[in-house]
């Protein structure tokens, strides 16, 4: 398994929508480093015929009645939006066009 | 009415009985610890366990309990046993009519539409709700350091940490500001918080209890669970919020078993329990060891039959945690977008599209840890690596689990300290996220297998004078077997000592002073 470095995280960074400075990255890159080299010995211990487990406990699917339940109301539904307007999210441009 | 020092001291199922017996009123009761928060949360070296106190609220559901049980009658009768007796809840967990925030900036005075069911759970038995409670951001952390309203200090010895992610719910329960609270367990966020600052921590079955309006971490690791000074009071908790619910989708339909009468049994004889071979020794402070040993002690003489057992693959479990974790919170921090609820930050400058918003936003609003694991996890996720770290994490869950299952062939209940050491410094850890992940080494192989966990209070440890906890573990949906051996071993531990352990802890009386002093 490859070494993490600077460029892989200033990547994964903007995959992840989270804005780096130069020096966060440098750091952040030095810990994850140490942190991915402690978990490599993940891979040596699973063999190809080990199956995976996602979950816990194993469950099976449920169904319902598709019927109305509670809902929540638009004044509630926005209670917490940093911004709205006539019972919408008010988002900023979707495109690079501002 | 008994003196308040004494009220706040009382167990919760003690408090019950007085409140039933009408000997104190659920108004006193509540009253007494909002006073103790008053006195001993605030200021610069205070406990720091509470982000928010709800007074009124609290107040005024004492007020009704106490009115119901006056007017005496079917409704009277009707009343829950915990009825009227308070509670603190984990700030993970969202509440109705007080503000929730995870412990992050991101969500700084954001107020949720709708209650977690545990919470109305908690309504519907008439508990009075004291106010939130301190973590790390996101429940990201093993000391509440990375808390975004700083760290809660260890009532035990204020320098130092009261454990993490819960150390705020942990720390509320040892300091008597709070006979009873919530926390959520990903990876022993309930048991080590317990461990030291020495309080009972139950991490349930996974899906025992729905995790319905709880901020979501690790979707396949996470558990909420009960905080109490004792394990009984703990099985008194758990019967309350645990239950199927339809609003979670990996909740069990299975009934709950009786885990109150569990805890009364009262006997371990013939109970054979499993030392984990893997979990002590090595890496474990001397005074954990020792304090431990005791414990193994008491139970052997109890009837108990010790054996011991193997997994091997727990060596894997921590670096297979680490994987999956960050994996599932970074898909699941994802939503924290500045759109639909929380902080907006605008760039600088350049211009205001939504991405570069989302970037501001996330940037400003999420702390070190949380960055770090929300990368590590974007990692694990990506193309190319996908199957080397994910995958063979995911394997390695399989490996955990068969261990487990083959230990409890031979083992009803497995035993272990809950964390390899007492409690470290405030700052001690806070630059080397790898020494701080180790503490979780005893607690996380539960959470990947999803078994119940509880941790309860060995004594203290002989170097430092700081609790040790004795983890138990059984297998899925036997949570009722970590009540019978808890109790049993508690009583023995108490016949020891002449009283509960956190009769020994400081009584924070110069926080107390200070108060006063102002």
């Amino acid at each position: 398994m490859a070494a993490i470095n600077r460029d892989d995280v200033a990547h994964l960074a903007r995959l992840a929508h989270i804005e780096m400075s130069a020096q966060e990255l440098d750091r952040m890159a030095g810990e994850l480093a140490v942190i991915v080299d402690s978990v490599k010995s993940v891979g040596e211990a699973a063999g190809g015929d080990v199956p995976a487990t996602s979950h816990p406990i194993p469950l099976t699917n449920v169904f319902r009645e598709d019927v109305v339940g509670h809902t929540f109301t638009a004044e509630q539904a926005l209670s917490g939006a940093p911004d709205s307007l006539d019972f919408r999210f008010k988002v900023p441009a979707i495109l690079d066009e501002a | 009415m008994t003196d308040t020092n004494e009220l706040i001291r009382l167990t919760a199922a003690a408090l019950a009985e007085k409140l039933a017996a009408g000997e104190v009123t659920s108004v006193e009761v509540t009253q007494a610890y909002l006073d103790r928060i008053a006195a001993v949360d605030g200021g610069e070296r205070g406990v720091n366990a509470f982000l928010h106190v709800n007074a009124e609220e609290a107040l005024a559901v004492a007020a009704e309990v106490d009115a119901l049980r006056a007017a005496g009658g079917a409704e009277a009768e009707a009343l829950h046993v915990l009825a009227g007796v308070p509670i603190a809840v984990k700030d993970l967990i969202v509440t109705v009519g007080q503000p929730t925030t995870a412990g992050s900036k991101i969500l700084e005075g954001w107020y949720s539409p709708y209650d977690a069911t545990v919470v109305e759970r908690l309504r519907a038995a008439k508990m009075p709700i004291l106010g939130k409670t301190n973590l790390d951001e996101f429940a990201m952390g093993s000391s509440t350091e990375h808390s975004a309203y700083g760290p809660t200090r260890n009532p035990w010895d204020l320098d130092r940490i009261p454990g993490g992610s819960g150390g705020g719910s942990a720390a509320a329960v040892a300091a008597f500001e709070a006979p009873l609270a919530l926390g959520t367990d990903t990876g022993g966020s309930i048991r080590q918080p317990g461990a030291v600052t020495g309080t009972v921590g139950v991490k349930p079955t996974y899906g025992s209890v729905s995790r319905y309006g709880a901020i979501a971490m690790a979707s396949s690791l996470d558990q909420i669970g009960p905080v109490s000074r004792t394990v009984l009071d703990s099985a008194l908790l758990h019967q309350v919020i645990g239950g199927h619910d339809s609003r979670d989708s990996t909740s069990l339909p299975d009934p709950l078993a009786d885990l109150v009468a569990a805890a009364k049994t009262g006997n371990v004889e013939g109970l054979r329990i499993g030392i984990i071979k893997e979990l002590h020794g090595e890496g474990y402070q001397a005074g954990v060891e020792n304090r431990f040993n005791d414990a193994l002690e008491l139970l052997k003489e109890a009837g108990a039959e010790i054996v011991e057992v193997s997994c091997p693959n727990f060596q894997y479990a921590l670096g297979a945690y680490y994987l999956i974790m960050p994996s599932e919170a970074s898909s699941n921090l994802a939503k924290f977008d500045g759109v639909r609820y929380g902080l907006r930050v605008l760039p600088e400058e350049g211009p205001m599209t939504i991405e570069r918003v989302m970037g501001a936003t996330r940037a400003a609003g999420f702390g070190d840890e949380v960055k770090r694991r929300i990368i590590l996890g974007t990692y694990a996720l990506s193309a190319g690596y996908y199957d080397a770290y994910y995958g063979s994490a995911q394997k390695v869950r399989t490996l955990v689990q068969r261990d487990f299952d083959a230990a409890f062939t031979v083992a009803d209940v497995l035993i272990s300290p809950t964390a390899p050491t007492t409690a470290f410094r405030l700052g001690e850890k806070l630059d080397d996220p790898l020494a701080m992940y180790l503490n979780d080494v005893a607690t996380i192989p539960a959470n990947l297998a999803g078994v119940p966990g509880l941790s309860l209070p060995g004594g203290l440890a002989d170097e430092d004078g700081l609790p040790v906890g004795i983890q138990l573990l059984a297998p899925a949906r036997e949570d009722a077997r970590l009540y019978r051996v808890g109790a049993v071993l508690e009583s023995l531990l108490e016949a020891k000592w002449g009283g509960p352990l956190l009769a020994q802890a400081p009584a924070l009386g110069e926080l107390v002073e200070a108060k006063e002093a102002k």
